[in-house]
């Protein structure tokens, strides 16, 4: 897969759907692709982040650790990311992602993220809505649960 | 050393000396030879006034008269023979010609021989001076600095070497010039010579005192000179301190107003000296002055006639150079006296080591002895705050003893005594009855060992680091071939001859036996032990494996790396391992290569096909030109700087992007933009000349599995191929050497020993790779039973100045295995694993203890109290005395500040 090609994956990321294609070049220019053989995990519960990761290809479990072992909370597909969350708010990975078949990654470390927002403002205003989505998205969930509780 | 600097030159010097003086007095006949003979030319030989009266006269016919005493006869020696006037010329030229040569051999002569003295008398000096510094009491280099010590041995004694040489012979020379021509100028005139004699000692005593201020300023010019290598040695250790709180303007003003100061005395230097000059220029004058003045008095009212008054002044004539140069010998004389004087008060602190402490030792050294007794130990600088105050202890040197107590409980000051580092300044400290101090080194240094919180390692490999506590003697003397052993020989004459020992560095110093091992073969096993022990083994096998052999020098060990190379490459065939390294092939382009890699397929070794070298040297060039690579590159160029200007346009110059990812600099962009925009797409054809080479370089580093930029099909690696083929089949011999290829079956002794071993390049963008082949790597090495010789290339890597390329903990275990080594009798740990995290410290301590046994003993400083709970007795210090000791459990149940300070912990 050539840089053309990751670009085309990019501009079907939400996240980046917005950015123009020259930037999106850039962005896999400079972010280092990562494969993943099955059962191979990105990073584990826990630890400390240094990098967020776009699915260029393939899926992976998001898997929870608790006491009472681990749990798959969801499935990750092409097009999404993940790891943003421990890089924005500089706290130890909230779960723990596997490849569950062989996964390919764009790997965007901590340092060009914040680089990338800076010279990319558009960016930013990209992820806010994302994250605004999913904690909508979570808030419904919870209306749900508490209903149905 | 005598603080005369004549009684020190005579009295190692004194048989040169007169060997010297005995040379120039047999020179002088010679000399005066080469200066009658053109007058017997001249007057007889063309003017022809010896042949007035017969055509022939006799020459050289030489006869030695005898004293009246003894008869008053002669001896006749040589009959000569008979010359007319051309003969004459002839034979007196040839005569003259002779004295010349002769004149000038014995010049060389006595020039060789006085500076050969000299520089025997300054290697004499400088090794006396470096001797002192290895005996100065330790607490005396809290006050010297060490550039200053460096400086006056390397700069400042410099001068008197060339001084040396001339220390006698030259006084003794010219006073008898001087007094030759004084005699000369009284068989003239008695009253006139009166005169000259007074007047040249007007001279000799005025102009030396006019010179005591350009000497008193000379002294203070070497001393600012001392203290400004001092300050700027500072600045060098002080770098961080300056950077980090941005002093270095204030730095920058201290220097400033150093050199401001220095400039004053060397400007007055030159004021005194001119005015110094001056004056001897009037004063030597003054004679003729006095001559003519007096002279023509006496010869107008016809007290001397004018003959007389032209005779002192020819006399004269010869008088005012040696006069001269007997002057400025006495100023060089007191100018390096001076000099002598201030490099020698530097080298006798108070309280310097007897050399008997640092004997060369003939034999194995002796065992350490059974007990410590400390009576009354106290330690004061000032004498009144007593970091140590009245201890009485008994350690045997095979106790396992921990001392504990607070930060300035004075517990390593304690140790420091045990260690010998710190001399008390009360109280006595005895090893069965035998003052510790006075102990030879090279015993304590066998038999015990200190450990303190700080290590310093020499700019050596780790190997002579971990080794350095073995060395106290020459066990083995080094083998030489016959015609090197002369060389050697004489090397060795020489030093004896200038007082340095004759101790040869090549031989073999290290005790094998302390470090129980029998020689050489077996002492790797040792080391590796020893390394395990402080938990460095694991680094130094990885240094190893960053490390390269010579594979001329061990084919043993390149052999083993290939049989690991083999062994790896079978295994890489698991499918688990399936895509995770790209070998090198030969007759395939390595996509995790660049193409300036692939180009090359091999490991440069000098600089001319490093990095960027590559593309600029001539040969490459050509290479390119002829397989028509040259144009795939410039496309690939432009292409290349297509896409960067398209990726890095819109960034901030300053963005660190530029420099980790743009094949373009940032200031280099808008040039290349513009480019672009002239060329407006009409392809590589179009590219001007000038533009070519940068171009052509771009590509060179493009890698393509990291950059993806598609730009690299097949039928372009099938080009690059053949330009690598071209490459190696033409490469011409003197390039030979510089590039080592890539070949399955030969081991690269250019190349890392991993980079041997793996044979190939990491895969990009393979998650956990790296990892999963190191493990790989490191458990192929294991089982050839390779990971020891990688340890052993591992503990060839350099340390650099003050071991500041490992980092502190690196050098801290360093230090522990150095003493470790040894099997030390007795050993003091310091404090000396404070730098480690909690859990290292215990494990560390704990493998110490293990060896602790059968006879060794150990003194632990601890720097947490709970360290003491494993050790068969403890001290409890408090305000530089013992509070409390026994066993751990005994003073558990006391309670006490032991039991404060454990549970603090």
């Amino acid at each position: 897969m050539n840089l053309n090609e990751e670009v085309e994956i990019l501009k079907g990321v939400p996240l980046f759907s917005k950015v123009e294609s020259s930037k999106l070049k850039l962005i896999a220019f400079t972010g280092e692709r990562m494969n993943y053989a099955e059962g191979q995990e990105l990073f584990h519960q826990g630890d400390v982040g240094d990098a967020m990761y776009v699915i260029l290809g393939g899926t992976a479990d998001v898997l929870l650790e608790t006491p009472g072992g681990q749990i798959k909370v969801t499935e990750l597909r092409k097009n999404s990311f993940v790891g943003d969350i421990a890089i924005l708010c500089d706290v130890p990975r909230t779960a723990t992602i596997r490849a569950s078949e062989p996964l390919t990654t764009l790997k965007i470390s901590k340092d060009m993220f914040y680089r990338l927002v800076s010279e990319f403002p558009q960016m930013a205003i990209e992820m806010m809505r994302e994250l605004a989505h999913r904690l909508e998205d979570t808030n419904q969930k919870l209306r749900a649960a508490t209903k149905a509780a | 050393m005598q603080r005369n600097l004549f009684s020190y030159i005579w009295r190692h010097s004194r048989s040169e000396q007169l060997v010297i003086l005995a040379l120039v007095l047999l020179a002088q006949i010679f000399y005066f030879l080469s200066l009658s003979v053109p007058k017997s030319i001249v007057n007889n030989g063309i003017s022809g006034i010896a042949f007035k009266e017969g055509t022939e006269i006799r020459i050289l016919r030489i006869d030695i008269p005898l004293p009246a005493f003894l008869g008053g006869h002669s001896i006749h020696l040589l009959d000569g023979f008979t010359v007319d006037q051309m003969q004459y010329l002839v034979v007196m030229s040839f005569v003259f010609l002779a004295a010349v040569i002769v004149n000038g051999q014995f010049k060389k002569v006595i020039n060789t021989q006085k500076g050969r003295m000299g520089e025997r008398m300054l290697r004499r000096m400088r090794y006396e001076l470096y001797d002192r510094i290895l005996r100065f009491p330790p607490a005396h280099f809290r006050k010297v600095k060490q550039a200053e010590l460096a400086t006056m041995i390397k700069d400042e004694v410099e001068p008197l070497g060339g001084f040396i040489g001339d220390a006698f012979v030259q006084p003794m020379f010219l006073g008898g010039q001087a007094l030759t021509a004084i005699a000369f100028i009284m068989m003239q005139n008695m009253l006139l010579s009166i005169v000259v004699i007074a007047l040249l000692g007007v001279q000799m005593v005025i102009v030396p005192r006019l010179r005591k201020p350009v000497l008193v300023l000379g002294r203070q010019r070497q001393l600012s000179a001392r203290l400004l290598a001092g300050r700027i040695a500072e600045t060098a250790d002080g770098v961080n301190e300056i950077h980090v709180h941005g002093a270095s303007n204030y730095e920058r003003a201290d220097i400033s107003e150093r050199l401001g100061h220095i400039f004053k005395i060397r400007f007055d230097l030159y004021n005194k000296k001119f005015v110094a000059k001056f004056w001897n220029n009037i004063l030597s004058q003054a004679t003729p002055f006095a001559i003519y003045l007096l002279g023509g008095y006496f010869a107008i009212t016809g007290k001397m006639d004018v003959g007389a008054v032209v005779g002192v002044l020819l006399a004269y004539k010869d008088l005012p150079s040696p006069i001269k140069e007997l002057i400025d010998w006495d100023q060089q004389r007191q100018d390096v006296q001076i000099k002598y004087e201030q490099v020698i008060d530097q080298f006798q602190p108070e309280g310097m080591m007897p050399p008997e402490l640092q004997a060369l030792p003939d034999g194995p050294p002796p065992p350490l002895g059974h007990e410590f007794a400390l009576s009354g130990v106290t330690v004061s600088d000032d004498g009144r705050v007593k970091q140590l105050d009245g201890i009485n202890l008994t350690v045997a040197t095979d106790a396992r003893l921990a001392v504990i107590g607070a930060a300035s409980s004075g517990k390593d000051v304690l140790g420091q005594v045990l260690g010998r580092m710190t001399l008390p300044s009360g109280g006595s400290v005895k090893i069965d009855g035998q003052d510790f101090f006075q102990i030879p080194e090279y015993v304590l240094g066998s038999r015990a060992a200190y450990i303190g919180q700080e290590t310093y390692l020499f700019p050596l490999s780790v190997r002579d680091n971990l080794l350095f506590g073995l060395k106290h003697r020459p066990v083995k003397p080094a083998t030489y071939d016959d015609a090197t052993r002369e060389v050697r020989e004489a090397f060795w004459r020489e030093a004896e001859r200038a007082g340095n020992p004759v101790l040869d560095p090549n031989a073999d110093w290290i005790d094998y036996e302390l470090a129980g091992a029998t020689g050489p073969a077996d002492l790797l096993p040792r080391m590796v032990d020893v390394l395990k022990q402080v938990e460095f083994d694991e680094e130094i096998y990885s240094l190893g494996l960053r490390g390269a052999i010579d594979g001329a020098r061990r084919p043993d060990l390149a052999e083993k790396v290939l049989a690991a190379r083999k062994e790896l490459h079978g295994r890489l065939q698991d499918p688990a391992y399936a895509g995770l390294i790209e070998p090198f092939n030969a007759d395939k382009y390595n996509k995790n290569l660049s193409v300036a890699e692939n180009l090359l397929f091999g490991t440069p070794v000098g600089r001319e096909f490093d990095g960027d070298n590559l593309a600029a040297n001539a040969y490459v060039q050509s290479v390119l030109k002829d397989t028509g690579l040259d144009q795939d590159l410039l496309r690939m160029g432009l292409s290349i700087a297509e896409t960067m200007v398209e990726l890095f346009s819109g960034l901030s110059p300053d963005n660190p992007l530029f420099e980790q990812y743009s094949f373009i600099s940032a200031d280099e962009l808008p040039n290349v933009r513009l480019l672009l925009q002239r060329l407006g797409g009409k392809g590589v054809e179009a590219v001007p000349e000038a533009d070519r080479p940068r171009l052509m370089t771009l590509p060179l580093r493009y890698i393509e599995a990291r950059h993806r930029l598609g730009l690299i099909d097949a039928a372009m690696e099938e080009r690059l191929l053949a330009a690598r083929r071209e490459f190696a089949a033409r490469l011409p011999d003197n390039l030979r050497g510089q590039v080592e290829f890539y070949d399955f079956a030969r081991y690269n002794s250019a190349a890392t020993v991993q980079d041997n071993v793996l044979f190939g390049r990491l895969v990009y963008g393979q998650a956990q790779a790296e990892t999963r082949i190191g493990q790989l790597i490191t458990s192929v090495l294991a089982e050839l039973s390779l990971r020891d010789s990688v340890i052993e290339v591992g503990l060839e890597y350099n340390v650099g100045v003050a071991g500041k390329r490992l980092p502190a903990t690196q050098r801290q275990k360093l230090g522990i295995a150095r003493a470790l080594i040894k099997r030390p009798q007795f050993l003091v740990v310091n404090e000396a694993v404070a730098v480690f995290d909690g859990r290292t410290q215990d494990r560390i301590r704990d493998n110490i203890l293990a060896v602790s046994k059968d006879g060794r003993g150990i003194v632990w400083i601890a720097n947490r109290p709970n360290q003491a709970e494993v050790f068969d007795r403890v001290i409890v210090m408090q305000g530089g005395k013992i509070v409390a000791q026994g066993t751990p459990d005994e003073l558990k149940a006391k309670g006490g500040l032991y039991g404060e300070l454990v549970q603090q912990a």
